[in-house]
């Protein structure tokens, strides 16, 4: 019934007997340009640390490791919408109660808002619990939603769906906001509460006591050459110990991968399923604007097989701007594809075309979301932390909205900590303190609710119609039920295992990027403004650097230089002349976590660089 | 002698190198909301390179200077969270922010520079927003002190400064007696970074402020800002075959 599983078998056999041969490293200070386990000459692309450890490392030698270590009651892990509503709320709650508290907060971005991407549509559930007076205090809500649209495309035509109030898709009562402004919103609020927020510092590693549960985090090493040996200027980390640790990373952190394993929160889930979310900024023909106007689409350009859709919100800010975006569904099959070329050839369709058509593009972003919903989410409490917000994944697909699932979150983390971290005797068997009580409060809440009732939606779309299979299955059962059915639909698996090899595939022909309406991708990328030290080790570490071209080349023709929105991966030609090499251009990324997700070799791990490095958005 | 104490005079610009400017759609200026701003590079130079003075027990003391608005004040604890020892904020907003410019600055940093008994100003060469490479040569002519501009190397001999600037011959070496002012340029050192530790630690170090008047600066600007435009689009190439077409297209449009 699923073809995909099929072919996904033949690629875990070939994955396997790829990693029986277990490469040699050669020592770091040869610097060779060989490995032992292919016979072609390889240039060496990962260099990180975390593949290659310090300890073992001569050019690290009678290097000063120490660590600076402070403590604070609680840190977060993430300045989003889940780790500043923590924050937050446990301020609040200190000063209802007249208690001391230390919250501390870092941030990879060099200021708050700046990694921030999301449509946005918010609904202000979660808001108006958190403060109920944000629109005296400013909060940048200026747009309340005044129309909403629904489209199937096909090539040339567009066949409107009536938008029934009761529909997940209906918008009523909702805002149009740019998260980036409304995030950088919530950090002044935070930081008038007296919360610590440090942005431009990575969380690059989890602490662990003796007994195993989590002490806190250490910010990332700074002043480490391209090479992996160390600067003149390096600098190690801090270490910032806390009671309790909350990791708001957002969709697919890479510090919640390690706890997902350390901890075993996995085991009675399905493995999330992502999509990714492309998104630009237009200023455009004033006659055309319509503020406070929802538009999204499914359909053309994608098959009935692909997930995915658009969106086009015009916001009410002073000038003519729209934010619209196009999000592909990351359990594609066809290695071919590329979201970013569809984004660009969904804008030429004439529903589209004709609203951007003399206006300006002016910022382009991309970050991957999830899809899993209630079949996903893992345990989100372990020994000394917990896990909020889009990390764990409430995000309510049918609704495309996550941000008041991630607010609340993080807002129900802080109301389960604050009584036992306060407390004098924290009564607690670890070190780190456990607090099932959030998972309990989580399962109470308006989320468990929400995400219950839509849980069927998403994986309706695995059947033989696709798309028109999943629609008529959230205009019947939901629309109907509320979810009320008995049964629980499955995912497809591990998005990573669904793509087919390449020979089983017919390349997509896409059009060549007109100028206007369609852009190129380095043109693109550098309009998010992304930066990075140059001479750094590459944050896309490789666990083994033969496998991207004995593997994803051979096999999948390269998927990696078709998904990532920035350019980051390419395959060359070696300067020997024959055959190919990836070469991983990591000043390029967005950080949107796509390849780490889709990597059907799974061989590629995101790390986090240097902080302050990333992507500039101004309000996306 | 070892001198009393240096000034580190430093600039808060748009990171003009990575994020995206646009123009204001009435072309007044650009836009400036929103976008990250953070130290001048150059001026990261000068805080290094005042500090490394520091270290090498050259001077006593280090005090990093801005004018600006409230945001310029997490630029100056990047300054403390460097090694400087204590900051001094002018406030200037509004319209005078707006308005102000290297004449304006210089005015302010001269007479900081006299209330203060400095005997070092170091700034950076330029800021990366502006371009300007004024602000250090006016503080010095104001101050009718000797600069040493451009340097790339600093070397403290005695009451006499030696420095090593870049010029577009090549390097040229002066000596110049203190009290002097000398702005950065780029292979002067490489910064070091900020680390947390130090940023929590620069959160305990006085920033005090003042006003431009308390200086008796008065910040009306002489340059009044017309226009500001986009660069214009660039046009494409057009790739020709053979040299007579060349030829030909050079002909065609009127260049030749």
């Amino acid at each position: 019934m699923f073809p995909a599983s099929r072919y996904s078998i033949q690629a875990q056999r070939c994955i396997r007997a790829l990693k029986t041969v277990q490469a040699e490293h050669a020592p770091p200070q040869h610097y060779t340009w060989r490995r032992n386990c292919s016979s072609a000459v390889m240039p060496r692309i990962t260099s990180h640390y975390t593949i290659f450890p310090r300890d073992k490392d001569p050019r690290w030698e009678g290097v000063e490791m120490e660590r600076f270590a402070d403590e604070a009651d609680v840190v977060i892990v993430g300045g989003g919408p889940a780790g500043l509503s923590a924050a937050i709320r446990l301020k609040q709650l200190a000063k209802e109660q007249e208690k001391e508290l230390r919250v501390c907060l870092v941030e990879k971005a060099s200021q708050i808002g700046a990694h921030t991407l999301s449509g946005a549509c918010l609904e202000p559930s979660a808001l108006n619990e958190l403060f109920p007076d944000w629109k005296e205090r400013g909060a940048p809500l200026n747009t309340p939603v005044t129309e909403d649209l629904f489209s199937i495309l096909t090539e040339k035509y567009r066949i409107p769906v009536p938008m029934l109030p009761g529909l997940p898709m209906n918008n009523h009562g909702n805002y149009i906001v740019r998260l980036g402004h409304f995030v950088h919103w919530l950090g002044e609020q935070a930081e008038e509460l007296g919360v610590e927020i440090y942005p431009g510092y990575a969380a690059a590693e989890v602490l662990f006591h003796e007994d195993g549960s989590v002490k806190g985090i250490a910010t990332n090493d700074v002043g480490i050459a391209k090479d992996g040996s160390p600067k003149d200027v390096f600098e190690r980390g801090m270490e910032l110990h806390a009671k309790v640790t909350l990791f708001g990373e957002g969709c697919h952190g890479h510090l919640a991968k390690q706890l997902y394993r350390q901890f075993n929160l996995r085991e009675n889930c399905e493995p999330q399923t992502y999509a990714i979310g492309l998104k630009e900024l237009w200023v455009i023909d004033e006659k055309k604007w319509r503020p406070g106007r929802v538009e999204h689409s499914v359909g053309w350009p994608l098959n009935r097989n692909t997930y995915g859709g658009s969106f086009l919100y015009h916001l009410n800010e002073g000038e003519p701007l729209v934010a619209l975006g196009f999000v592909v569904g990351l359990d594609y099959t066809n290695p071919y594809l590329s979201p970013f070329r569809e984004f660009q050839r969904w804008k030429h369709h004439p529903f589209v075309a004709k609203t951007l058509e003399g206006g300006d593009r002016i910022a382009y972003g991309a970050r991957a979301l999830n899809e899993g919903g209630y079949q996903c989410l893992p345990k989100v409490t372990f020994p000394g932390g917990m896990l909020i917000g889009c990390s764990p994944g409430f995000m309510n697909v049918p609704k495309i909205k996550g941000t008041h699932t991630a607010m609340k979150s993080g807002m129900l983390a802080a109301e389960a900590i604050f009584p036992k971290v306060t407390a004098e005797d924290p009564a607690s068997k670890t070190a780190g303190l456990h607090i099932p009580e959030y998972e309990d409060n989580l399962k109470k809440s308006w989320i468990w609710k929400e995400l219950y009732a839509v849980r069927n939606i998403r994986p309706s779309f695995h059947n033989y119609f696709g798309l028109y299979g999943g629609m008529v299955y959230t205009g019947v059962f939901y629309w109907i039920l509320r979810g009320k059915e008995p049964w629980t639909l499955k995912h497809a698996g591990l998005d990573s295992a669904q793509l087919k090899p390449a020979k089983e595939c017919t390349p997509i022909e896409y059009p060549k990027p007109d100028g206007k309406l369609s852009f190129d991708l380095l043109s693109s990328v550098a309009l998010s403004g992304t930066n990075h030290e140059g001479d750094q080790p590459p944050h896309l570490t490789l666990k083994d650097d033969s496998i991207p071209v004995a593997n994803n080349l051979a096999i999948y023709d390269g998927p990696e230089q078709r998904f990532c929105p920035a350019g980051v991966y390419e395959y060359v030609p070696l300067e020997t002349g024959e055959g190919m090499r990836l070469q991983i251009n990591a000043q390029n990324c967005v950080h949107c976590k796509t390849c780490d997700i889709k990597d059907p070799s799974q061989n590629i791990n995101w790390v986090v660089p240097e902080g302050s490095g990333g992507p500039a958005y101004n309000g996306l | 002698m070892s001198p009393a104490s240096v000034f580190v005079c430093l600039s808060l610009t748009l990171l003009s190198d990575y994020p995206v400017i646009r123009v204001k759609p009435d072309n007044s200026g650009v836009v400036t909301d929103g976008v990250k701003h953070s130290m001048n590079p150059f001026c990261e130079i000068a805080v290094e390179e005042a500090v490394k003075l520091k270290e090498k027990k050259f001077i006593k003391e280090v005090v990093a200077v801005s004018c600006g608005p409230t945001q310029v004040t997490e630029t100056i604890r990047t300054a403390l969270a460097m090694g400087c020892d204590r900051g001094i904020h002018v406030e200037v907003s509004g319209k005078d922010y707006e308005a102000m410019g290297p004449l304006q600055i210089a005015k302010i940093f001269a007479a900081l520079a006299k209330k203060e008994e400095a005997s070092l100003v170091i700034l950076g060469k330029q800021a990366i927003d502006d371009d300007c490479n004024q602000t250090g040569q006016m503080t010095a002519a104001l101050l009718d002190w000797p600069q040493g501009t451009f340097a790339s190397e600093v070397t403290i001999d005695g009451e006499k400064v030696k420095v090593v600037r870049e010029i577009d011959g090549g390097l040229e070496t002066i000596k110049i007696s203190m009290p002097a002012v000398l702005t950065a340029d780029l292979r002067l050192n490489t910064p070091r970074y900020a680390t947390l530790p130090n940023i929590m630690k620069a959160k305990k170090k006085k920033i005090a402020n003042m006003k431009p008047a308390d200086l008796g600066v008065d910040m009306v600007s002489r340059v009044e800002v017309l226009r500001v435009d986009e660069p214009p689009t660039r046009l494409a190439g057009v790739k020709v075959e053979t040299v007579d077409d060349l030829v030909a297209k050079l002909k065609a449009n009127g260049t030749i």
